[in-house]
């Protein structure tokens, strides 16, 4: 076993990238250098873009460096491709943040074009003032700013079919995306409006074609709901709901409504299609749960992942995304056996509420067969289930809130599948 | 004089506003009888009322495309399923489902027809909310919903939900860039 082994199969301490000198990925990456050129004009010939000016500087950077760097799934609805989603491609990103223009969409009724000049928020129901808002009005509150995941309930449905399908980290799982998030707390509206004290619900709809409307807890959505303005500084996209949206943070995206244009205040909830006919979770009974609103603990190696290839035996670093509706990461341990034995990863973002964070570790691959799995834990003490346990209690037409472990297996000639372990 | 001036003081002083609260209060009064939503108790119903007959026509021209002639167009079917719930293929419709017919009408005015949405007259969603209950034998051919008659609409799956027990905000700190 290496001298620098946490974990069997290839897993090394998770300082070893630190310390293990790569003498090959090393000299790899050394560059030549204008002298060692036989003439400057060779050295011109080369690398042709040390010569000649480039382009100006730009209005509004709009091209990705890298021309791959685009969603691979972009899925629409048989009846109309409006009704659609696109996720996020997450192996081709590191970090936590996800680039706007790549933050995953799921549309009821398409993008639509809202005049932010006429658009109004409407805050009404059970509340002594009922209140209309527009974006100029918002703008004047105090803000706040947070670093938060947003999955949607239905990521990573197609590892509950029968056969594991042959797809990317993101095609699999990009239904999550995360981003900074600047806007106005719910609780400076509400307390303006003045909230009847039998008031238990929030039903926040959008000014889209589809008007999607959601019945949201008071309980969750008082003191840490805002109205979202800015996506990663800038003001929202319209795919993301400008001129404004709700974010609950740690629950199904569903109910952070988008365009957002009404807040009713409700003892109950509205029971609208969207938290009945959907986004509800029929067990093996026949009977459904319902406002199953938290997200649970969930994390996805994104390198190594599905459809990649190893090139050649070496250390590589295996990373990853973790999140939790329920809290903080605390930890999150990696396996390269199939999940018999497991080493801590570094978490190499600041751990914080319902934010995500990426781990690290590096792997030494000797051309040796593995399967690549990751387990988050969070602050509540919820373990990231193997496949079976998140399959417990689940009909076997569930599609929403599955979070089990990934399983990524890597072959003797270094290809790297999606398979169930 | 001193009690002139402290008197002048203390007038001042209560037109300050010394809460340190430092939110505008920018909302405008919501536009009167603003709504947005209807309730399973049929509060938010508007005024109107359709007939499974009436319903019959409107459904054949803006909704059959989609749904099929009689509501059970695969993989959009709004009819049948009911008994499927508790089998390993499940069939979930309006029918088989839905708790509330409430509902049908709150998703039909706001979102329906698809590409051609908010449309419709208040009549013709009740009398479309009439023919899709018809269509499931919820309600009989004769019917006539209005807001009355609307929320007493018993759907078979009315007790097949449970709602998740816990609602409880985060516990742990909060975050330091907030």
């Amino acid at each position: 076993m290496d001298e620098n082994a946490s974990a069997a199969n290839g897993l090394l301490n998770r300082r070893g990238l630190l310390t293990l000198g790569s003498a090959a990925g090393a000299s790899a990456l050394l560059t030549p250098v204008l002298g060692h050129a036989s003439s400057v004009a060779q050295a011109r010939g080369d690398e042709p873009w040390r010569s000649g000016s480039g382009t100006p500087p730009s209005a509004y950077g709009a091209e990705p460096a890298i021309a791959a760097l685009k969603r691979e799934r972009v899925s629409g609805h048989p009846f109309g491709p409006a009704a659609g989603s696109s996720s996020t491609p997450l192996q081709l990103l590191n970090g936590t943040l996800t680039p706007n223009g790549l933050h995953f969409e799921r549309h009821h009724s398409g993008i639509p074009a809202i005049d932010a000049e006429r658009h109004r928020l409407t805050v009404h129901g059970l509340v002594q003032r009922p209140l209309r808002f527009s974006l100029d009005a918002l703008h004047r509150y105090p803000h706040s700013t947070r670093l938060l995941f947003l999955e949607c309930s239905g990521n990573s449905y197609q590892n509950m079919a029968p056969e594991p399908p042959d797809l990317t980290a993101g095609e699999l799982h990009g239904l999550v995306s995360c981003a900074e998030w600047t806007g106005v707390p719910l609780a400076t509206l509400l307390d303006e409006a003045g909230v009847d004290p039998a008031a238990r619900w929030i039903v926040a709809e959008g000014a889209d074609a589809s008007g999607t409307n959601r019945s949201v807890p008071l309980s969750i959505a008082r003191d840490d709901a805002m109205i979202a303005l800015y996506q990663n500084g800038e003001p929202l996209r319209a795919a993301q709901g400008y001129p404004m949206r709700l974010l609950v943070p740690g629950c199904e995206g569903n109910i952070s409504i988008k365009w957002l244009r009404s807040l009713k205040l409700t003892e109950a909830p509205a029971q609208t299609r969207e938290e009945t006919s959907k986004y509800t979770d029929l067990k093996p009974d026949g009977t459904a749960r319902q406002f199953s609103l938290r997200m649970e603990v969930k994390s996805v190696i994104t390198a190594p992942s599905g459809t990649m290839t190893l090139p050649a035996p070496g250390v590589y670093e295996i990373s990853g995304l973790a999140w939790s509706g329920a809290g903080s990461i605390r930890s999150v341990e990696v396996s390269a056996d199939g999940g018999k034995t497991w080493a801590e990863a570094a978490l190499q973002s600041e751990p914080g509420p319902l934010r995500p964070v990426r781990f690290r570790i590096p792997w030494r691959w000797r051309g040796q067969r593995a399967v690549l799995q990751s387990r988050a834990i969070d602050s509540a003490g919820h373990v990231q289930p193997n496949r079976e346990q998140a399959f417990a209690g689940q009909a076997q037409q569930a599609f929403y809130h599955f979070n089990a472990i990934q399983s990524w297996g890597v072959d003797e000639a270094g290809r790297v599948t999606n398979v169930y372990a | 004089m001193l009690a002139l001036c402290l008197a002048s003081l203390s007038q001042a002083e209560s037109g300050l506003d010394l809460s340190l609260d430092l939110k505008p209060k920018l909302g405008q009064p919501a536009v009167a009888g603003y709504e947005s939503a209807v309730m399973p108790d049929g509060r938010g119903l508007p005024a109107g009322a359709g007939t499974v007959t009436e319903g019959r026509a409107v459904f054949a021209r803006e909704c059959a495309a989609c749904h099929g002639a009689d509501g059970t167009l695969a993989g959009n079917a709004l009819v049948g399923g009911l008994g499927t719930l508790a089998t390993s293929a499940p069939v979930r419709t309006v029918g088989s489902y839905w708790p509330y017919a409430t509902t049908l009408f709150d998703y039909i005015a706001r979102a329906m027809p698809y590409g051609n949405e908010k449309s419709l007259t208040r009549d013709q969603v009740y009398a479309v909310v009439a023919y899709v209950l018809h269509l499931n034998g919820i309600i009989d051919a004769d019917a006539r919903l209005d807001a009355d008659q609307l929320p007493a609409v018993r759907m078979p799956n009315r007790d097949g939900f449970e709602v998740a027990p816990a609602f409880a905000p985060i516990t742990e700190p909060t975050d330091t860039n907030e």
